[in-house]
């Protein structure tokens, strides 16, 4: 009973976050301009790839698996904002203008 | 001689790392970790790269409290920008704002730094000194941030590091 | 049921490619890039799941760091280049 009910969370944790990895690179397909579609891959890279290691992290238990996507989690939450700030700095000096609205909207 | 603790902690803490990551407790891998500990060693020490930046530190429960802060916002923001990217119109209204970051040390800037990049719907573009220029997917992501919570709450943990 | 998340993640890459052989500038395309790595991570846990072969969390744990370094590497060559104007028309 138990083990049934952990199974079921699980796969509820994986599906949520292929939907989310989904809805993100549907986001990098669909939004206008450079930084706003780094929006987009902030949504894969936090929700999407953390709600998929949790569901992993449920089927493996306790024991060695599970230590080792814990230390994959953690080294994703590192280097993602790492990367994606590394990306909007590069573009910012490489004089790419990002599109700005005022107040409207 | 503080260089030398520096380097038998980092020693010990790689051959932790090895042992974790292993799990075949055989002489001769036991052995391999060994090597490959002294090789990585030997390697930092002509790298001259020992110093008190790259020590394992302990991390301590405030900083946890913080995590699972943090994990609450990014799970908010998630929420919000997944429906702005299913929305037919795309209700976004992308802006550029600075905010000020009061943090004494420079791993609390970066802590700072990297907190508003991981929380979907801003990123830092650029940081000056004590000044981030962040681009905000939203004007409501941006007063949210403009409020100063993030900052404050990365300025009660920076002291313990 | 890991058929069907490893499938998602897949339509996923595809369209993070369609994004790299579009994007207007070249820093869409290292994006892209940087996105299908993070996927690429997911993609192999699931499949050591699948087949009931934990060694390949392994691979994925490599592959974080490695993804992460690449994407570092491509943005220093891009900014000392320093001739991005040619890709970047919009």
């Amino acid at each position: 009973m138990m083990a049934l009910a952990l199974d079921l969370l699980s796969w509820i944790f994986l599906l949520a976050g292929a939907a989310f990895l989904l809805i993100g690179a549907i986001g990098v397909l669909r939004f206008p301009d450079f930084y706003t579609r780094l929006h987009a891959v902030s949504v894969c890279d936090t929700m999407g790839a953390g709600l998929v290691l949790i569901g992993l992290m449920l089927q493996g238990g306790l024991s060695l698996v599970t230590v080792k996507l814990l230390l994959i989690f953690y080294f994703m939450m590192f280097t993602c904002p790492t990367a994606v700030h590394a990306l909007a700095q590069a573009a910012l000096q490489g004089k790419l203008k990002p599109v700005v609205e005022d107040r409207e909207s | 001689m503080s260089k030398l603790r520096h380097t038998l902690n980092l020693a010990l803490f790689l051959f932790a790392t090895w042992l974790l990551l292993s799990g075949h407790y055989t002489p001769l891998m036991l052995a391999l970790g060994l090597l490959s500990t002294l090789l990585v060693v030997v390697l930092v020490t002509r790298a001259d790269l020992i110093d008190q930046e790259n020590q394992p530190i302990l991390i301590k429960p405030s900083v946890l409290f913080y995590w699972l802060w943090l994990g609450r916002e990014i799970y908010r923001s998630n929420i919000d920008v997944a429906w702005r990217i299913l929305h037919p119109a795309l209700p976004i209204s992308p802006n550029i704002i600075t905010v000020h970051a009061g943090q004494k040390t420079e791993l609390g800037r970066v802590t700072y730094a990297n907190s508003i990049t991981l929380i979907p719907g801003t990123v830092t573009m650029d940081v000056d000194e004590d000044t981030l220029i962040v681009h905000a997917l939203t004007q409501a992501a941006a007063t949210s941030l403009k409020n100063g919570d993030i900052n404050r709450r990365v300025c009660d943990i920076e002291d313990i590091f | 049921m890991y058929i069907t998340v490893s499938v998602v993640i897949l339509v996923a890459i595809a369209i993070g490619l369609v994004r790299a052989f579009r994007g207007p500038t070249l820093y869409d395309r290292v994006m892209a890039v940087n996105m299908i790595g993070t996927l690429t991570v997911l993609m192999v846990a699931v499949l050591g799941f699948m087949t009931g072969r934990p060694e390949f969390l392994d691979i994925a744990l490599v592959y974080v760091l490695i993804s992460f370094v690449s994407t570092i590497a491509v943005l220093r060559v891009v900014n000392t280049s320093n001739d991005t104007t040619e890709d970047s028309k919009q």
